[in-house]
């Protein structure tokens, strides 16, 4: 993409005029190539057999650039893990802009770059796209709307009402990153280690995990709403109850010192690169294994059971030894007063 | 993470809660005070490893649960208008006032605006010289000295545009007024830790010399609440109440001077309206004449309307200890962290929250 140095997008770029071709031409096409999308019809068309898992995202999040990523990586992460959680090998994905007025055309360029890498990374296409431009104030900055295709392989069956009595909970990492990374940026608030998003592509990992056991019963990103809320998902689809265990749930010091100065707990604070697994108890110890071996799941571990007590509740054993139920999220987290 | 992992040490505990049971023999009944040791307690399922012998109360300790609904609707009234932008604590959002809350009204269109801390509500005010900024001010001595440091601070810069709706409410009264209803018999205090940091030990002296109250200050891990309760069963095993701190790395006797200093250049004493208790004396901070250009009950003419109170909600009956949110025929049902009835359901630190979040099975 050419740079665009300070050059602003005006409403003409989303007009199907001549800015926004050249904005297609010059902007979107020389970073998301490839041939089912350079024909540039109305839709992409392409051949598919077996079963297809489709899904769509919009994303929205202040601010759009933040630490370990930016909104085009999240559009990208959030839609390949959505379907990389249904045990599907993601294949395409659509890509929408809806730009606000004045937008700058340097921040469009680095969003398209990350996209790109992204969606390299992951191995998925972009294979359509549109673009809009909104009246200044009528969108913060920029949204994205993604969706995506991917197929699943034969044999797979992965669904949050899986779950078995005997099953074994694994957590593919520390959590919280995501969402104290973002508030961190959004309020201003520096720690000693500056925390990190975990924003990543699942889908490498979930493909490892399947290569090494059929038994895989759930999957699940805890985006929005935390570990609390997936696992509080699982437990009301399944029917069966969920045990944990506080201290095999890996969290950061720093998102820990983030989430006590705050008043946040961290099993609701959302991530984008980590995966809850249900799987058969036999495999849990291998699955776990191979999961150490890629980046993005290097501290990986069994954090808890499938009971068949408190069915469609989240119990947890305590680092002190108590238990206590652990509810969804409800409503939105918000700083304590004192 | 330093004073943080040290404090969770589940062998320490262990220790601490063997020396308890050791120690316990005669059935007590203590009151944490404030909604933080709710939550600690709550979170770490402390309560399930106490003695049967301890019987553990929760206080008024919550600066939002408290709030009456009177001045929850001057809050709104002043958000509804349309000169006036709202600065608060994101605690305060969701507490329902006796028709709307400060969300509701920011969802129809009130400029409503959460803040970390009164610095950021004076940039607010900055940067909107045409709008009243109001920072809506809640809390116990924690947060007044931050509030009144924001007024000199406005007056220092000149601004003109910033008030605050006061309030603040300060512990030891409160204690005292429930003590004096008698309608809780207590043997017991765990004091606030951060309250106390400010105020120091000595203000709860009187609980221990003239109402024979054990009374002992801490923080809020799980070790320091453990051995807040050991020291409480030690002193009244020994029949000797009188004042500690389990919180020497906060709490001072003396507390924080220039803290206390700030306090009360800006605000004096005045009677304060506490859900479930009425009015009580000398339990609010109003500011003094002297900032009264800063005081938004000043600035407006504030009308919140006739004041109603929740069908069937007993958070004033929790809040005095006399009854448990379990006791409540809402809990769960009607009043749920999305759906709260009574504030004490919608503060993060209020003991129905706590319990509807952390319960046991």
């Amino acid at each position: 993409m050419e740079p665009f140095e300070d050059e602003k997008i005006l409403l003409a770029h989303g007009s199907g005029g001549k800015l926004s071709h050249d904005l297609v031409e010059k902007g979107f096409l020389p970073s998301f190539d490839n041939p089912l999308l350079s024909r540039l019809d109305d839709s992409a068309v392409f051949d598919a057999s077996g079963r297809l898992a489709f899904t769509t995202d919009s994303y929205i999040v202040t601010p759009i650039f933040f630490p370990g990523g930016d909104i085009g990586k999240l559009a990208v992460c959030g839609t390949v893990n959505d379907l990389s959680m249904s045990g599907a090998t993601p294949l395409y994905l659509s890509v929408s802009f809806i730009i606000e007025e004045g937008f700058f055309l340097s921040d469009l360029n680095r969003i398209v770059t990350s996209i790109q890498q992204a969606t390299d990374e992951a191995g998925v296409k972009v294979v359509t796209g549109d673009t809009k431009v909104v009246n200044r104030g009528n969108a913060d900055g920029l949204f994205i709307n993604t969706a995506g295709v991917g197929i699943i392989p034969d044999g797979v069956d992965i669904s949050g009402s899986n779950a078995r009595v005997g099953d074994k909970v694994i957590l593919s990492g520390p959590i919280g990153e995501h969402g104290i990374a973002i508030i961190s940026e959004r309020e201003g608030l520096k720690f000693a280690s500056p925390v990190i998003s975990d924003c990543a592509p699942l889908n490498k990992l979930v493909s490892e995990m399947l290569e090494v056991s059929s038994q895989i019963h759930c999957l699940r990103d805890p985006t929005r709403g935390g570990l609390a809320t997936t696992l509080n998902e699982f437990a009301t689809q399944s029917k069966v109850g969920i045990l944990i265990h506080e201290d095999a749930i890996p969290v950061q010091d720093a998102v820990r010192a983030a989430c006590e100065m705050l008043g946040f707990d961290p099993l609701y604070v959302a991530n984008e690169g980590r995966l809850v697994a249900v799987v058969a108890p036999d495999d849990a110890e291998k699955i776990v294994q191979r999961m150490q071996q890629n980046k993005y799941a290097a501290e990986a571990a069994i954090i808890g059971e499938i009971t068949e007590e408190h069915a469609g509740m989240v119990i947890m054993r305590t680092h002190l030894g108590a238990s206590r139920i652990v509810d969804m999220l409800v409503g939105e987290l918000l700083p304590r007063i004192c | 993470m330093r004073f943080i992992d040290e404090f969770r040490d589940a062998d320490m505990a262990k220790a601490v809660l063997g020396q308890i049971r050791r120690q316990s023999k005669r059935h007590i009944r203590l009151m944490e005070f404030c909604g933080g040791h709710t939550v600690t307690i709550m979170k770490h399922g402390i309560r399930q490893l106490l003695p049967e012998t301890i019987e553990m109360l929760s206080g008024p300790g919550c600066p939002v649960c408290v709030t009456a609904n009177v001045d929850l609707d001057k809050a709104i009234a002043l958000a509804l208008r349309p000169d006036v932008i709202i600065t608060t604590f994101g605690d305060m959002l969701r507490v329902p006032g006796s028709r709307s809350s400060l969300q509701k009204t920011r969802a129809d269109g009130a400029d409503v605006r959460v803040v970390y801390s009164t610095i950021d509500a004076l940039q607010f005010a900055r940067d909107n010289p045409e709008k009243a900024v109001v920072f809506v001010g809640i809390g116990f001595e924690t947060t007044a000295p931050t509030i009144a440091a924001s007024i000199l601070k406005a007056e220092e810069d000149g601004i003109k545009n910033y008030y605050v709706l006061s309030l603040h409410k300060v512990c030891p009264p409160v204690i005292k007024a429930l003590l004096d209803s008698g309608e809780v018999k207590l043997d017991g205090l765990i004091c606030p830790g951060h309250v106390s940091a400010v105020i120091g030990s000595r203000p709860w002296e009187f609980a221990a010399s003239d109402y024979g109250i054990a009374c002992v200050v801490t923080g809020f891990e799980p070790l320091d609440v453990l051995l807040s309760v050991d020291m409480l069963v030690n002193q009244l095993e020994q029949g000797e109440p009188r004042v500690e701190i389990a919180y020497r790395r906060g709490v001072t006797t003396e507390g924080n001077l220039r803290a206390q200093e700030l306090m009360n250049v800006v605000f004096e004493p005045s009677p304060a309206s506490w859900r479930g208790m009425g009015s009580v004396p000398q339990s609010g901070l109003k500011l003094r004449s002297k900032y009264e250009q800063f005081d938004a009950e000043q600035a407006f003419d504030i009308d919140p309307g006739p004041t109603l109170e929740h069908k069937g909600c007993i958070c004033g009956d929790i809040l005095r200890g006399v009854k448990t949110p379990p006791d409540c025929k809402l809990f769960r049902n009607s009043c749920t962290p999305e759906h709260p009835v009574g504030p004490c359901m919608v503060s993060s630190e209020g003991s129905c929250a706590s319990y509807y979040h952390y319960g046991t099975v």
